[in-house]
């Protein structure tokens, strides 16, 4: 159970949040047309006669966004139904061409399933949770009207119509605005691994219905509200604050609440009232007589599976286990695909520039990978804006850099020194480390020469070491560092100060 | 001028792939009757230069010696259900008028690969919602036949009531039809000429304006069983771009025709023996059993005890289906628009739909409507889509017994135009023998029997098994034979 509590007048409130998710499925073409789903383009220029819905025109399922769904249903190890339908959802708006939107609400194609949210304290989620999936369906998109081309009409642009989505409809399982934050966030993240999304929000490519009622602890579930179309993980928590403190407040004061559709404003973090229930339509839905139930066999849904990646909490738990990273790498490295898929080519070619197992370096590729390069890539950023340039980062010259540094060749501060000249210039880092002198000297003869001096200059400070003041030994390295100017290796420079120090 | 308008379409086809005369002259002959016949109001537009085009295409294969299609000089009609490109396509409402299509339908597009060509296009009942081609925004469709003795305009049937009424008028050797209840056998059967709706799925849906989509189905009607074999062979193929297609070849129903029905076992349904039915149709009906025994078929007893529920399920279904496709005739994109100063978008759809539908197809969408709301959907839809569970399976369970079904088409003969308009339940009950048929998606043929009392045509029904409209066509030509139904009404127009 979440924690998250809302203090009203007469007590504590628990929140009660579900969130059904529209993801925009991955396809060159519409759901039931072959028009393209570019983002972008030119107003009603991605419209087939069946997206216009004109006279006698006929929806065929596109095979690409059904495979989609069943392997999204795989990703989330739901029940996939071999048998499922296409149902009409009837009303009548100007951006909806057909009269009826193709949906499937009695026979849906991905059952029951589940995500797992892990425990992540500094996002308020003390322990890890299951999310109940209750369905994926398929349906279409409708299209946009545009109310600002003319001062009395409104226009219609039809190139989403017909675009297919998933929506994924989650069990009442959420308790805070974090629990639901985490949820799309990792819901995205499987997403994209899959590639049935591109998780793309900011173009709409997924956007929340976020059903939230509050409830005294312990009691029965309260009357919802649905705010639909929220389109970032932000705002999707700032629904469920804004709208959990109203509710509480409404009843509160005495009143109740109304079952009803809100709309999110994103330039004051309100919500406010789209359709009473008085207005719900019905949408008279009943089986699309156009197409034939979808049936899936046995060796469609086998290649779906096959075709599956592996997933963000199996590879982090194999991050964890195999590669012995933190939980908390592993959590970072597996959460989006990019990030992984970086870490994963520069831990590839970091071990053989190494000639070590990936299991040997992981841990210090994963350093690099985390804090040590973004924070190269950032002050350089910051300082060269005009010459850096992360495309100069290639996993070669990056796994070059860590090599270096496992000879003992550079330092660690001689590495985050190349690093920036390699952003900076897109030179390789050996021929940097050579040229501009930035080698570790690892010359016993050269450092054992300068100890020697050190030591006969500072009798007195060895005495001292001899006698107890095993502090003095950082003060000898330190000079040792001073006199090979910062190059020395110092690992080599710790082993002979031991030696001589005895 | 010789006159060809009593031609067929096979001996068409042949005279001008033999040589004997020209597409051209075939195709003139038809425009003048077409243009003659005004007073049957049978065409909603003509395009006689479409059959002239396609007439010296065809004469010009063969004067090249190139392959002639099936249906090479052969002018139809075209049921103003199919999207034409380029030509004003209707459905007969006035929601539509106006509206040329950027695209031809597959049916029509597959007639035109066949090397037919086009007289016009046909009159129908609005949105295909109707039995005696009464609703049309076009006017009423007279049939050429008249009661013995009487000037009354006749009802030639619905919804393809211009299809059958150009068919037996001779101003077109074959049309196309559309049958979601019916409306093509009956028809068929009101105006003395053969009619088949094949197997749901062997003919696209693809461009022909939706009734009930689950139901619509094209076939052709013609004079001739023979005809309506060519012609089907040419409307009928496997279409991706409808997804209840079906994927099978279409076989050489032309080729195949037989009329020995030896080893075949025709059932005949208790139930289709209803209370009001005509002793005329009831006697035909006998005809036909001896018919069918004598080209050496075996007669069984059958029954298919759902039937008496199949017309309410399909006022249920298809006003269900229909209310749900016509909610695209909205103002927004296409045809009428009727927006008031200063109105919205609700007034918009409300005055556009008020003037741009007519009654019976508003009456049909309040039904579906009101059938699909929350609360009766239960009750009513999901009620009758398991009556015509059963339905279908009475016919398989018959199939065990019998290879085809002969029935009455119609309880009555044709009827004065105009009798029954304020009766929609009467109206209804034209179509009880043709109903179960469709609800199970079978292959169901009308043709000439004869004539009853009055000089009406009555015909008789062919239902088969799935996908074997080859031996619906054999018995079909079985009766034709034995019927010879040579009968043309007399020309009054």
């Amino acid at each position: 159970m979440s924690d998250y509590r809302i203090q009203g007048q007469t007590g504590e409130w628990e929140v009660v949040i579900g969130l059904e998710v529209h993801a925009q499925i991955t396809t060159q073409s519409k759901l039931f047309s072959g028009a393209s789903t570019t983002f972008g383009a030119e107003p009603n220029s991605q419209v087939s006669l069946v997206d216009a819905a004109m006279p006698g025109m006929l929806p065929v399922p596109n095979q690409e966004c059904v495979r989609q769904a069943v392997r999204t249903g795989m990703a989330i190890e739901a029940e996939i139904h071999s048998w499922s339908r296409f149902d009409r959802k009837n009303y009548f708006y100007a951006d909806l061409p057909q009269g009826y939107q193709i949906s499937q609400l009695y026979h849906p194609i991905v059952g029951e399933g589940s995500l797992l949210i892990e425990a992540d304290e500094k996002h308020g989620i003390p322990e890890d949770k299951v999310i109940g999936i209750e369905r994926i369906h398929i349906e279409q998109d409708a299209g946009k009207l545009m109310h600002d081309q003319h001062p009395t009409m409104s226009y219609v642009d039809l190139n989403r119509s017909g675009v297919a989505l998933m929506e994924i409809v989650s069990r009442p399982d959420m308790g805070s605005p974090a629990e639901a934050g985490a949820y799309v966030r990792k819901l995205r993240s499987i997403l994209r691994y899959v590639g049935s999304c591109d998780g793309n929000m900011e173009e709409g490519s997924m956007r929340a219905d976020v059903n939230v009622s509050v409830r005294k602890v312990g009691d029965e579930l309260g009357t919802r509200t649905e705010t639909k179309n929220v389109n970032s993980v932000r705002f999707v928590m700032a629904v469920i604050e804004y709208e959990a403190a109203r509710q509480v407040d409404v009843l509160e004061s005495g009143g109740s609440v109304d079952q009803e559709t809100r709309l999110f404003d994103v330039a004051t973090g309100t919500t406010r009232t789209m359709r009473s229930k008085e207005d719900a339509h019905d949408y008279r839905y009943f089986p699309d007589p156009d197409l034939l139930p979808l049936v899936l066999e046995d060796d469609f849904l086998a290649d779906c599976r096959a075709s599956l990646p592996e997933l963000p909490d199996a590879k982090r738990v194999r991050y964890e286990q195999e590669l012995g990273l933190t939980p908390y790498n592993a959590r970072e490295l597996t959460a989006e695909v990019e990030t992984f898929a970086r870490f994963e080519t520069l831990l590839g070619t970091a071990a053989s520039a190494m000639g070590k197992a990936e299991t040997a370096v992981a841990t210090t590729v994963a350093n690099w990978a985390l804090s040590v390069a973004p924070g190269v890539i950032k002050s350089a950023n910051e300082n060269f804006p005009e010459e850096a340039d992360p495309a100069h980062a290639t996993a070669e010259r990056q796994a070059a850099i860590l090599a270096m540094q496992d000879k003992g060749e550079i330092s660690g501060k001689q590495a985050k020194e190349i690093f920036e000249l390699v952003l900076r210039t897109g030179r390789e880092p050996a021929e940097i480390a050579d040229t501009e002198g930035m080698k570790q000297v690892s010359d016993t003869g050269a450092i054992e020469a300068e100890i020697d001096k050190i030591l006969a200059n500072n009798a007195d400070k060895v005495e001292q070491y001899k006698g107890g003041k095993d502090k003095l030994f950082g003060f000898f390295v330190g000079q040792t560092m001073k006199a090979m100017q910062g190059k020395a290796n110092p690992a080599v420079v710790n082993e002979l100060l031991k030696g001589k120090l005895g | 001028m010789t006159d060809f308008t009593s031609l067929g379409v096979k001996a068409i086809r042949d005279g001008v792939a033999g040589g004997d005369f020209t597409a051209r002259e075939v195709a003139e002959s038809f425009n003048a009757a077409v243009a003659g016949a005004a007073e049957l109001n049978a065409f909603i537009v003509t395009t006689p230069e479409h059959a002239l085009a396609a007439a010296d295409a065809a004469d010009a294969a063969r004067a090249d010696g190139k392959a002639m299609g099936p249906m090479a000089g052969v002018p139809i009609g075209m049921k103003d259900l199919f999207a034409t490109q380029g030509t004003q396509t209707t459905a007969a409402s006035h929601i539509l008028e106006g509206f040329t299509p950027e695209y031809e339908s597959t049916v029509s597009q597959n007639l035109w690969n066949a090397g037919a060509g086009m007289l016009g296009k046909l009159n129908l009942d609005q949105f295909a919602m109707g039995s005696s081609n009464e609703t049309s925004h076009f006017g009423n469709v007279s049939s050429p036949w008249r009661k013995e003795g009487t000037n009354s305009a006749m009802s030639p049937g619905g919804s393809s009531g211009g299809s059958s009424t150009a068919v037996a008028a001779r101003i077109a050797p074959a049309a196309t039809g559309t049958d979601t209840g019916g409306s093509i056998r009956q028809p068929a059967a009101f105006t003395g000429i053969c009619g088949i709706k094949p197997t749901y799925g062997r003919c696209s849906r693809w461009g022909v304006v939706a009734f009930a989509s689950s139901l619509d189905q094209a076939g052709p009607m013609a004079r001739s069983v023979e005809d309506c074999a060519i012609m089907l062979g040419a409307m009928a193929g496997f279409d991706a771009k409808d997804a209840t297609s079906l994927q099978m070849d279409v076989p050489d129903w032309e080729g195949a025709l037989s009329s020995d029905l030896k080893g075949k076992k025709v059932g005949i349904p208790k139930e289709y023996r209803m209370d009001g039915t005509d002793e005329a149709i009831l006697a035909s009906w006998e005809q036909g059993k001896a018919w069918l025994k004598d080209a050496g078929a075996e007669i069984v007893d059958i029954s298919l005890p759902h039937t008496k529920y199949a017309l309410p399920a399909y006022y249920i279904i298809a006003p269900a289906e229909a209310s749900s496709n016509l909610a695209r005739y909205d103002g927004v994109r296409y045809g009428l628009r009727d927006l008031p100063e200063g109105a919205g978008l609700q007034d918009m759809y409300a005055e556009t739909r008020a003037a741009g539908f007519g009654d019976e197809v508003k009456r049909r969408i309040l039904i579906g409507t009101y059938v699909l709301s929350a609360g009766f959907y239960d009750a009513y839809y999901t009620q009758a889509q398991k009556v015509r569970a059963l339905v279908a399976r009475d016919f398989e369970q018959a199939w065990v017994d019998c290879d085809l079904i002969l029935a009455p088409t119609t309880p009555t003969a044709s009827f004065p135009l105009g009798s029954l308009t304020d009766d929609p339940l009467t109206m209804y009950l034209n179509d009880v023998f043709a109903v179960p048929a469709s609800l199970a998606g079978l292959p169901a043929m009308s043709v000439p029997a004869g004539l009853n009392p009055d000089g009406l045509p009555l015909g008789l029904q062919i239902v088969g098994k799935p996908f074997d409209e080859q031996t619906v066509l054999d018995a079909g030509l079985a009766i034709e034979q034995r019927a010879g139904f040579t009968n043309a009404p007399e020309k009054w127009w």
